[in-house]
């Protein structure tokens, strides 16, 4: 099968402190891989690390079989990876709507001239990005907060709006970073759903979780990161079975 | 111009500088404790210098009891405003504390316009005026006296934050807030406390500097200005590196000002202070790892 | 545009029509004329800073590029005003993107004591180079515009002039609000982070903004140049920085709208305060620090406010009713 991301020999490290080391993996098209590890495994930071936010000490990024390393964020996301954050990033002084229209960003063309100008090409496009924010809305369920600003959605509606406005930028790799967090089990039913719906429309999904039901319900693979280190990779059962896996996360046995 | 004539600049250079590096550490002790950078801070200087020559000239009292009365009013001044305009701030942004930071300096500028008039003033020198000749330049008694108030404002200051309980709690505060408020450092306090002490320091500054430099309403700007580009090029948050970063600002400004052009001689900190910000932010005893954990 | 914005544009158009016509007195046409100038500035300054988030306390070095641009090339170089006004907004674009590219990459208190560095060093600039500028003491026989056969000579004529272009940027920029890039500079206000991480290149588009509104800076300061026909350092000093953020600032970054309440507010205080001459900066401090302390969101943010207020007393009311 094809992999979509490729992760080799990655290290970061702020000052002294080693956050990933040496970690390698793969995301296959059409997978829905999890990272999982206890708090300070690096999880976030390779996140930042695909995503262009921070740079790497050494090792490679290849997404669709091309180098992304030290490419800048908004390179990266209109090669087609979006992201959600784990806490959450909004557009607090922005309509629920516009916060996805945004989203649209790298896929339309219009510059500050035509926008201003409102030539006809720049109307037609304005359309179409309303129609495709809304879509994305419908999706997630939030067609009908549109017009609110984002900053007074509740908390697990706030996590779905993110959602919605990675998905506008129609990617073909979508990294949630602990998208459950702050949810209760019935929210994040919904969410594991959603996420499997985005899987059926054809997107890769890397996410970082620690709600461990979440991840083993709708994970294909998963990764195991311990201090910086890949201390195991697998599906679901086999990872649950892994003596590291169970030592780092119980505490080494006597 | 002969080997005096350098001397001559250069010794005028360090006294200059030794005001900016002050006024820089006012600066640094604010921005340690709040993250503000207060864009007041140059006329607390101006203050100082105001209060200080309408004491001895307008109401005739002696120097060494005028000095204090000064720096205690402005010291005054500065508490007043991080209680009235800092302190009922909820969550404010970086633009609404610089903007209120600016508002105070109009405040006090217009104050000072009040109540002195657009007039220059002149302060007597603290003691005799007759230069003092050192390797063929001269230097006045008042720089003297200047550079050994420098002295001491450091001495204490290094004492107050080495040595003292108040002065660890500052320190406390600077390196990380909640934490320091999480072992009981009264952090609402402390903050009041650094925009006392900023302007305690920036009175001194205006009180020293003002035999030799003349006074009037508008002084503070560009003395608040050439002192940030000081904190700035010695790492902002720094004290000692202020310091040092004032006296190197003040000789490349006397050296420009002597040798190429006085025109463009108050452009020399600006251009440092560009330079500085565009090339190493971190300034020059800072490190790049610690300026990006700032909040810029 | 959105149908509030086309309401509000009408008001203003049609008070604009107006007001002439019931205030004669061109002693006030003229304060008006300023407040026009003024306008050009800040609504570009209320797309940097409320928009985009960006301070900038140097603006008065891109409005004294304008002027001293037109005013050189008018006196000095034999241009006619109308080429020179738009000579004046190349170099402009050109000062700002050139220094926008370093000092943008700087955020907070570094982004306005470098943009301050910057005006204060232009200003120093222009007391110096006494063979171009005339130095501290300026220079004066400045063409006026001609427009056609019209000569752009009484106060009613720059009211028009002035006026007209104030209508145009306005419109240009509130479409420009609310269009892809114009969500894209807000999105930088809300969370750069996940600005870029949605593919918007945050430094392009801050430069963009920058430029802008150097540019509409730049046609104030050209207009300036030609309606008063001399000018000297004094006028594009810190002072007038502070100034045109003051005026975004009172108003309410939230919306150009904001802005353009701020300027007349502000442009109208020293008429306000003749009583106070020169104490007027007294008044100006105070009254910023009031607001900023109080209702930092501006006198539109406040509006709104008591209008939310209001409605949830009603909503209250109706509830007990029922």
């Amino acid at each position: 099968m094809e992999s979509i991301l490729e992760v080799r020999n990655l290290v970061k490290r702020f000052g002294g402190l080693v956050a990933v080391s040496d970690v390698s993996f793969r995301v296959q098209r059409g997978q829905i891989k999890a990272i999982i590890g206890p708090n300070g495994a690096g999880k976030t930071t390779i996140f930042n690390l695909i995503t262009g936010v921070d740079s790497p000490t050494a090792g490679e990024i290849r997404f669709k079989n091309s180098e992304i390393n030290g490419l800048k964020p908004h390179e990266i996301a209109a090669k087609g990876i979006s992201r959600t954050f784990q806490n959450v990033q909004l557009f607090d002084n922005m309509t629920v709507l516009e916060n996805v229209m945004v989203g649209r960003h790298p896929r339309t063309v219009s510059g500050l001239l035509s926008s201003a100008l409102r030539l006809p090409r720049t109307k037609s496009e304005e359309r179409a990005i309303h129609t495709a924010a809304m879509e994305r809305l419908n999706f997630v369920g939030l067609d009908s907060s549109s017009q609110d600003l984002a900053v007074n959605l509740p908390f697990g509606q706030q996590r779905l709006l993110e959602l919605a406005r990675a998905l506008a930028t129609d990617p073909e790799l979508l990294l949630l970073d602990e998208p459950a967090a702050g949810l209760n089990s019935f929210e994040a039913g919904l969410l594991a759903d959603l996420i499997l719906k985005i899987r059926e429309h054809g997107t890769t999904i890397l996410l970082v979780e620690h709600d461990m039901e979440l991840v083993m319900d709708i994970s294909d693979e998963i990764v195991v990161l311990n201090y910086g280190k890949k201390i195991a990779e697998g599906t679901p059962v086999e990872v649950q079975n892994d003596q590291q896996v169970i030592n780092a996360y119980l505490g080494e046995g006597p | 111009m002969g080997g005096s004539g350098i001397l001559q600049l250069i010794f005028s250079g360090i006294t200059i500088g030794s005001i900016y590096g002050l006024v820089a550490v006012g600066f640094d002790i604010i921005y340690n404790c709040t993250g503000i950078i207060n864009f007041a801070q140059g006329e607390f200087v101006m203050l100082g210098g105001m209060i200080m020559i309408s004491l001895v000239g307008a109401a005739d009292l002696p120097m060494w009891i005028s000095f204090p009365i000064a720096v205690f009013a402005v010291t005054l001044i500065g508490a007043l405003f991080e209680r009235l305009c800092i302190h009922p701030l909820k969550k404010p942004s970086i633009l609404t504390l610089i903007i209120i930071t600016i508002a105070a300096s109009i405040l006090f500028k217009g104050g000072a316009m009040f109540a002195w008039g657009k007039q220059t003033f002149s302060l007597p020198h603290f003691s005799s005026e007759r230069p003092i000749s050192i390797f063929g330049a001269t230097i006045l008694p008042q720089t003297v006296w200047i550079l050994g108030f420098i002295a001491v404002v450091v001495l204490l200051l290094a004492f107050f934050f080495k040595a003292t309980m108040v002065g660890k709690a500052m320190r406390a505060c600077a390196a990380n807030r909640s934490a320091a408020s999480l072992v009981g450092v009264n952090v609402k306090e402390i903050v009041l406390l650094s925009f006392a002490l900023s302007a305690a320091i920036g009175a001194v500054a205006g009180i020293i500097i003002a035999p030799i430099a003349l006074m009037d309403y508008e002084r503070g700007m560009i003395l608040g200005l050439k002192g940030f580009s000081a904190a700035v090029l010695g790492g902002l948050g720094n004290p000692v590196g202020a310091v040092v970063a004032g006296f190197l600002i003040g000789i490349v400004e006397a050296l420009c000002a002597g040798l190429l052009s006085s025109h463009y001689k108050d452009a020399v900190a600006l251009i440092v202070l560009l330079a500085v910000l565009f090339i190493r932010p971190s300034g020059l005893f800072g490190s790049l790892e610690a300026s990006r954990l700032k909040k810029f | 545009m959105g149908a509030k914005n086309r309401i509000s544009l009408g008001v203003l158009v049609g008070g604009l029509v107006l007001l002439p016509l019931f205030m004669r007195n061109p002693y006030y046409i003229g304060v008006m004329v300023f407040i026009g100038l003024y306008s050009l500035i800040t609504i570009g300054l209320s797309l940097l800073m409320g928009y985009a988030g960006q301070i900038s306390l140097g603006h008065a070095a891109f409005f004294a590029t304008g002027a001293y641009t037109s005013g050189i090339l008018t006196t000095k170089a034999g241009f006619a005003p109308v080429p020179a006004f738009f000579t004046a907004i190349l170099l402009t674009a050109c000062v700002a993107f050139l220094i926008g590219i370093p000092t943008l990459r700087l955020k907070g208190h570094y982004l306005a004591m470098a943009t301050l560095g910057f005006g204060q060093i232009v200003y120093i600039i222009l007391n110096a180079s006494v063979e171009f500028t005339g130095g501290p003491s300026g220079f004066g026989e400045i063409p006026r515009i001609q427009l056609g056969s019209i000569l752009i000579e009484s106060q009613i004529s720059r009211y028009c002039l002035v006026w007209s272009l104030v209508i145009l940027v306005l419109i240009f920029s509130l479409n420009l609000i609310n269009s892809r890039v114009g969500r894209a500079l807000r999105s930088i206000h809300g969370s750069e982070l996940a600005a870029n991480a949605m593919g918007v290149n945050t430094s392009k588009h801050k430069i963009q903004v920058f430029v802008l509104s150097a540019i509409y800076a730049s046609m104030a300061g050209s207009l300036y140049a030609h309606f008063v026909t001399f000018i000297s350092p004094s006028s594009f000093d810190l002072k007038f920085s502070i100034l045109v953020v003051t005026m975004v600032v009172v108003g309410g970054m939230s919306s150009v709208w904001g802005a353009l309440v701020g300027t007349f507010l502000l442009g109208l205080l020293p008429e306000l305060l003749r009583n106070f001459r020169d104490y007027d900066i007294l008044v100006y401090g105070f009254v910023l620090l009031l607001i900023m302390v109080f209702t930092p969101e501006g006198l539109i943010g406040l509006i709104d406010r008591l209008k939310g207020a209001q409605e949830k007393r009603s909503l209250k009311a109706q509830a007990k009713l029922s």
